[in-house]
């Protein structure tokens, strides 16, 4: 207990619900800071070699990337299972830590869930424009009655993968916004310009709080939680089929499953992190965003860290004790071939960096945890590309091997995804509550007195 | 128009909304009268309240908290949510349609031979079946919930008392409706004066 004690609070001592109403209120409905219009128009000019790159992909189709046969999985599916992965931290938190009555979750829910929704959007523009002839890919992904009377193939996992992605994508979206709902009504009933208040107002549905509301909202939303939960591990683990049910050495892997899931956790832990250190930061709000949340997130990190080092342990030993020739092959090549050097980083940034968070010095420094997870991004990325591009470019025939190396085109469509996420993120914390606000009055029980008498600087 | 568009959707939903019924037993009740609200500065004042107003007989009753509070659901007198069963009806739909729509196209409308598998290859069905029936659960719960709560509903009276906004900041209100049996229009307002509320008002239709 005493440890405990000594942890930091998950919300700074005085607040009541009134204050934390309008402080976190006054982030959306105050005037807009000066960075936001910077950082938004870096974004968005960044999401425009997107829409660039998508006009030339739909003229030109993916001949512009640098896939070709042995590798016609490149970094359009590097950058897919990396976006999908980082999603998963904001459904973990806003579902598993709910079911598990983790209050600390409160103040980093909202734009954690936000961050779900964005990078599913991001991950989404992969899944489309990776199939070359986008409007072809209608009859190939969904099961609707053509002209053909042709059906997608049920038996493939990368259909199980539509089904798993789409339904992630469409709860994620409700969850989402049910957990805005009572907060769009706070921003209804504060807005000072007739505006807001109709725009807020006619989002917030007329929701007016009542014990009835209530009632049917809280059994609502654990029910959500309870269906997100298995969904979230369900949707790691197909994508993970994709490549497991193949028989390539170095996909064909049992361990697959939960070594993805726990990989996805690992790196949207580590977006959270980063996005989270600067927006408690500008916003001023150190206060909701305590220590507690960064020492909470940092532990995740090492835990599921420590998951994914195990996979690639796994990996490892599987590739010596199952004897299979090809097995041992691939994984020789991993380490010893051309791409070694991306495998050698992996273990740098995935394995070996995070091992900092032992320290409880580092644990307490935001600016070491800003840098962990910024490595921990990078790491994520390229285990996918160790996945994806080494086990394809060398695989049963020497006669077919083959090297992959992107494009401009590439680079400027994972960097467009990039602007896209952030843009969205920027609208997000300009226009609505990045913190929950009535989640945040049910833990607010301090003494207003407290923060009278702490004088701020 | 804003009670046209109230009273449109005032219809679906049942005991905390509507107009005014019709009197049970005497007394005269001003024509636009709604109900009659009292503020309060904590939650358990609120509750207090709401256990004395039960007492006191009135049944139509409804309160307004800024966030969520377990037992109000149950001192008010509604009943259990409906929600729970509205998500497993979802739940199942959603499973024999993500089953049935695999089933129908790969046995029934094109049986296509993929090497040698079973038309009906239920184990590679399993995952598309779990994904439709937690999509389906999922709008449920949402669709669900919504519908219960009566929302959209984009005017309702209670909106009229100027101090409503503070429901979602820091206050807690109690409202019986005029419709009440018991309610009687000066009665109900001196009534909830003893209750220890801050603010007491009627509220008009």
């Amino acid at each position: 207990m005493s440890a405990n004690a000594e942890r930091p609070p998950v919300i700074a001592p005085g607040y009541t619900p009134a204050t934390v109403t309008d402080k976190i209120s006054a982030v959306v409905l105050n005037k807009t800071p000066k960075w936001w219009y910077v950082g938004f128009a870096i974004s968005f000019l960044a999401a425009q070699l997107l829409f660039i790159t998508m006009a030339k992909l739909l003229v030109l189709t993916v001949g512009i990337w640098g896939i070709n046969i042995p590798v016609a999985w490149g970094i359009d599916i590097v950058n897919f299972v990396w976006w999908i992965g980082i999603g998963h931290a904001g459904t973990l938190i806003s579902a598993i830590l709910l079911l598990l009555r983790q209050t600390w979750r409160t103040s980093i829910n909202r734009f954690a869930e936000a961050m779900t929704l964005f990078a599913v959007a991001a991950a989404a523009q992969f899944v489309l424009f990776h199939t070359g002839r986008q409007w072809l890919a209608v009859y190939w992904l969904f099961p609707y009655p053509n002209t053909m009377g042709l059906w997608p193939q049920f038996r493939s996992p990368l259909m199980w993968d539509v089904f798993a992605v789409s339904t992630y994508a469409t709860i994620s979206a409700l969850f989402w916004f049910v957990g805005l709902i009572p907060d769009l009504a706070t921003l209804r009933d504060r807005s000072k310009h007739w505006f807001g208040k109709i725009t807020y107002g006619m989002l917030a549905m007329g929701w007016r709080g009542s014990a009835r509301h209530w009632h049917n909202y809280e059994t609502a939303s654990l029910l959500l939680a309870g269906l997100a939960t298995p969904l979230v591990v369900s949707v790691h683990t197909i994508v993970s089929f994709d490549f497991a049910v193949g028989i390539i050495p170095g996909w064909h892997a049992t361990i697959f499953p939960p070594y993805f899931v726990a990989g996805a956790i690992y790196s949207g832990f580590a977006m959270v992190m980063t996005l989270s250190i600067p927006l408690r930061k500008v916003f001023g709000l150190e206060d909701f965003i305590t220590m507690r949340h960064l020492q909470n997130m940092a532990k995740i990190m090492l835990a599921t860290g420590l998951i994914v080092a195990y996979g690639y342990g796994i990996e490892l030993f599987m590739a010596w004790y199952s004897g299979n020739t090809f097995e041992t092959f691939m994984m020789k090549n991993r380490i010893l071939g051309p791409y070694g050097w991306i495998w050698g980083l992996l273990i740098l940034c995935n394995v070996l960096t995070p091992q900092f968070l032992w320290l409880r010095k580092v644990r307490n420094s935001v600016l070491g945890l800003f840098f962990i997870s910024i490595i921990v991004n990078i790491g994520m990325w390229l285990e996918r590309f160790v996945i994806i591009v080494t086990s394809l470019h060398r695989d049963f025939l020497p006669s077919s091997w083959g090297m992959y190396t992107p494009t401009v085109w590439d680079w400027s469509f994972f960097v467009g995804t990039l602007g896209l996420f952030f843009s969205l993120m920027f609208l997000f914390i300009r226009f609505l509550p990045v913190i929950s606000i009535f989640e945040m009055r049910t833990i607010a029980t301090g003494d207003p007195a407290d923060v009278k008498s702490k004088a701020h600087p | 128009m804003k009670g046209f568009i109230g009273r449109l959707f005032a219809r679906h939903v049942k005991p905390e909304l509507g107009t005014p019924g019709p009197r049970v037993s005497g007394g005269e009740l001003p024509p636009h009268l709604y109900g009659a609200i009292a503020e309060f500065a904590n939650a358990d004042a609120l509750l207090h309240a709401v256990h004395a107003t039960r007492k006191e007989g009135y049944q139509v009753v409804e309160a307004y908290t800024p966030y969520p509070i377990e037992e109000l659901n149950d001192a008010i007198g509604h009943g259990p949510s409906r929600v729970p069963l509205l998500v497993l009806l979802g739940g199942i739909a959603g499973g024999l349609f993500g089953f049935g729509l695999q089933y129908w196209t790969s046995v029934i409308a094109y049986p296509l031979n993929i090497g040698g598998r079973p038309y009906n290859s239920w184990v590679s069905f399993i995952p598309i079946t779990f994904e439709c029936t937690i999509l389906f659960a999922g709008i449920a719960a949402v669709l669900g919930m919504l519908v219960l709560n009566g929302l959209p509903m984009p005017y309702h009276p209670v909106f009229s008392v100027p101090r409503f906004q503070l429901a979602s900041r820091d206050r807690f209100f109690l409202m019986i409706l005029a419709r009440d049996p018991r309610f009687r229009a000066g009665d109900t307002l001196r009534f909830m004066e003893t209750l220890g509320a801050s603010h007491v008002s009627d509220v008009e239709d």
